[in-house]
C-alpha cells in the first residue's frame, strides 16, 4: 500500500520514538521493524528516515552514539530521551484521538467492498 | 575499512569507495552522515545477497533506495553516468535547474550594476564629498537591494514573497531622502549607520525565503552574514594591494592614478560585496573550515578581554566615564559578544556533547552580562541628569536590548550545560532575537530622527 507522502511525514515521529522506546537501535533495524510491523504494507524509502532521526536529535527527543556493530564497522544508535518519552506520550495521545475518531464514524458508514 | 575477501560484498568495495569519496566532496553531507549511510548501504547490500541478488545487481538497488529520497545518490548517479548504475538511476535525475547554470553571469551583472548605481546620482549633479550626507544615508539602497534581487533570483522566490522586501526599501528610501536632515546634526549619522541594518533584514528575507520562519533559515543568513563578510575582507585587502602597487607603477612612469581612483572606490567596494555574496554561495567549503577556528579563538580571548577589565574596574573602584563615544564603544563590544555568540552557533554542530567550550562560553556571556548591567547603569545615571539626546537614546536602548539577551542567553547555556535543554532551544533564542534587531534599527533610522526634528 501506498500511504500519501504527508502521512508517512506526519507518522515517522510516533514510529521512530515507539520503535526506539522497545530498546536503542539503528537506521537500517527501525526500516526493518516498520515494515515488520505492519506487516510490509508500510514501506519507508530508505534515504528518508536519516533526516526524521537527526532532527529528533536536534530536537532532544533521541540521543545518538556511535558503536561498534557485529560487523566490526562503526555503527550509530539511536536511544530515547527523557524528553522523548514525554513527546511520544503526546503523539500516541494524538493519533489514539484520530485513531477513535475515524473508528466512530466507519462504524456507522462501513465501507461499500466495491467502488 | 578492509571487509573479509571472502565475503561477496569485499568484491563491491572498490564501488563503494567511490559512493562514499562522492558524497564526502559534497559539502552540504556531513563526514558523520556518510559514514551512517554508508553502514545503511552495507546492511541493505547484505540483505539483498542473502536474498539471491548478485552483489552488482544488491550495489545498483541499494544505492537506487537510498536515493530515492537522497538527492545526493541521484546526483552522483549523474555525475558518474558512465558507471553501472545509469540506466537504474539516472531516469529519476533532476537537471540543475537551466537558470542557475548562468549564475556567475547574473552575479557579475548585478557587481557591474552596483557600481554603476552608485554613481547615478554624480548625473544629477550630487558629489561625493559634498554632499556625503547624501552617500551615506542611502549608502545601504545602493547594494542591498541589489544583493536581495540576486537571492530573489538564485531562490525563484515567488512574486508575494517579494512584497516585504520591496516595501522595505521604498520606506528606506523615503525615511532616508523626504525629511531635511540638518548638517551635522546626531540624527543623520544615525540614519547612516542603522538603515543598513534594518535592509539587512530585507535581505535575509529574500535569503532564507519561506524558511525565514525557521530556526535553520535564520541560521544560514546569520553564517552567510558571517561568511560574506569574511569573503569581502579578503577581497578587500587583495583589492587594497592591487590599487596600492598599481599607483606605484604608474607613478614610476609618471602617471598619477589616484584621483581616478579615488573617483571609482565606492563603486568597487559595492561591486566587491556582490561578488563577495556570490563566492559564498559557490564555493563555501573554505569559509566552514574558517569560521569554527575564528570562534574558537576569540571567545577566549574576549572572556579574558573582559574578565580583565572587570577585575580592573572593581580593583581601581573607578566607574566608566561618562563620555558619549565611551558609551557607543560599551554597545559595540558586546554587540561583538552577541555576534561571536550568534556565529558560534550557527558553526556548532548541534549533535556534539557539550564541552569544555560551551563552558568557556557561559564564561563569557556571563562577563558580558556584567559589563553590561555596568555600563547600562552609567547611562541611566548620565540621561536621567543630562537629558535624552539621539545618541543616548540609541546607545540605552541597545544596552537594554543587549541585557535582555544575554540575560535570557545565560540562562539557556546554563540549562544547556546541565543537560535539561536541548541545543535547538539556545539556536532559536538567538534566531528570535533577529526581527528585534531590525525593528530597533528601523526605529532609530525612521523615528528617532522624527522624534528629534532631524536635528
Amino acid at each position: 500500500m501506498n500511504l500519501s507522502k504527508d502521512l508517512v511525514a506526519a507518522s515517522s515521529t510516533p514510529f521512530v520514538l515507539s520503535i526506539l522506546a522497545e530498546g536503542d537501535s539503528y537506521g537500517y533495524a527501525i526500516l526493518r521493524r516498520v515494515r515488520e510491523l505492519s506487516g510490509g504494507e508500510i514501506e519507508w524509502t530508505d534515504g528518508m528516515l536519516y533526516p526524521v532521526l537527526h532532527r529528533l536529535e536536534r530536537l532532544g527527543h533521541i540521543e545518538a552514539r556511535w558503536e561498534v556493530a557485529e560487523t566490526g564497522r562503526q555503527r550509530k544508535y539511536y536511544r530515547l530521551t527523557t524528553d522523548g518519552k514525554a513527546q511520544l506520550a503526546v503523539e500516541r495521545r494524538q493519533w489514539q484521538a484520530v485513531d477513535a475518531a475515524l473508528r466512530g464514524i466507519w462504524k456507522l458508514h462501513p465501507a461499500p467492498r466495491f467502488t | 575499512m578492509p571487509t573479509d575477501p571472502t565475503t561477496p560484498i569485499a568484491i563491491l568495495e572498490p564501488q563503494i569507495d567511490r559512493w562514499r569519496d562522492y558524497l564526502r566532496r559534497r559539502q552540504t553531507v556531513h563526514a558523520v552522515d556518510v559514514a551512517e549511510l554508508e553502514d545503511h548501504l552495507r546492511e541493505v547490500i547484505a540483505s539483498l545477497i542473502d536474498g539471491g541478488l548478485t552483489p552488482d545487481e544488491a550495489l545498483l538497488v541499494a544505492v537506487k533506495r537510498l536515493g530515492a529520497i537522497d538527492a545526493l545518490s541521484r546526483e552522483f548517479a549523474r555525475e558518474h553516468s558512465e558507471r553501472l548504475w545509469k540506466q537504474l538511476v539516472a531516469p529519476a535525475a533532476v537537471a540543475l535547474p537551466r537558470r542557475l547554470r548562468h549564475e556567475p553571469i547574473v552575479a557579475l551583472g548585478l557587481a557591474v550594476a552596483a557600481g554603476v548605481l552608485v554613481k547615478l546620482p554624480a548625473l544629477f549633479g550630487l558629489d561625493l564629498d559634498a554632499d556625503s550626507g547624501f552617500y551615506a544615508r542611502n549608502a545601504a539602497l545602493f547594494i542591498l537591494p541589489l544583493l536581495a534581487a540576486y537571492f530573489a533570483w538564485k531562490r525563484d522566490l515567488p512574486t508575494r514573497a517579494l512584497g516585504l522586501p520591496l516595501a522595505m526599501f521604498l520606506g528606506a528610501a523615503l525615511a532616508a531622502n523626504v525629511p531635511t536632515f540638518t548638517p551635522g546634526g546626531a540624527t543623520e549619522p544615525l540614519v547612516a549607520l542603522h538603515l543598513p541594518i534594518a535592509l539587512w533584514l530585507a535581505v535575509g528575507i529574500a535569503y532564507a525565503g519561506a524558511r525565514w520562519r525557521e530556526v535553520a533559515g535564520r541560521m544560514d543568513f546569520v553564517r552567510f552574514s558571517g561568511e560574506l563578510f569574511i569573503y569581502f575582507v579578503l577581497i578587500a585587502l587583495g583589492g587594497g594591494v592591487l590599487l596600492a602597487t598599481s599607483a606605484g607603477i604608474f607613478t614610476s612612469i609618471g602617471v598619477d592614478i589616484e584621483p581616478f581612483m579615488e573617483q571609482w572606490a565606492p563603486s568597487l567596494v559595492l561591486g566587491a560585496i556582490v561578488v563577495a555574496a556570490w563566492l559564498v554561495e559557490a564555493k563555501q567549503s573554505v569559509i566552514e573550515n574558517i569560521a569554527p577556528v575564528l570562534t574558537t579563538l576569540f571567545t577566549p580571548l574576549f572572556t579574558i578581554a573582559l574578565l580583565l577589565f572587570l577585575g580592573t574596574a572593581a580593583w581601581t573602584g573607578r566607574g566608566i566615564a561618562i563620555e558619549r563615544d565611551m558609551l557607543l564603544l560599551f554597545d559595540l563590544l558586546l554587540l561583538l559578544v552577541v555576534a561571536l555568540l550568534l556565529y558560534t552557533f550557527s558553526a556548532r554542530d548541534p549533535q556534539r556533547r557539550v564541552g569544555l567550550f560551551d563552558r568557556a562560553q557561559l564564561a563569557l556571556i556571563l562577563a558580558a552580562l556584567a559589563v553590561d548591567a555596568l555600563a547600562l547603569s552609567a547611562m541611566t545615571l548620565r540621561i536621567s541628569g543630562m537629558g535624552a539626546t539621539p545618541n543616548r537614546v540609541v546607545a540605552l536602548s541597545l544596552n537594554a536590548i543587549l541585557l535582555v539577551n544575554l540575560a535570557g542567553a545565560a540562562v539557556l547555556q546554563v540549562r544547556f550545560l546541565a543537560g535539561g535543554t536541548p541545543f535547538a532551544r539556545l539556536e532559536r533564542w538567538q534566531t528570535d532575537f533577529l526581527p528585534v534587531y531590525g525593528g530597533w534599527a528601523t526605529f532609530v533610522a525612521v523615528g528617532l530622527p522624527a522624534l528629534f526634528s532631524y536635528r
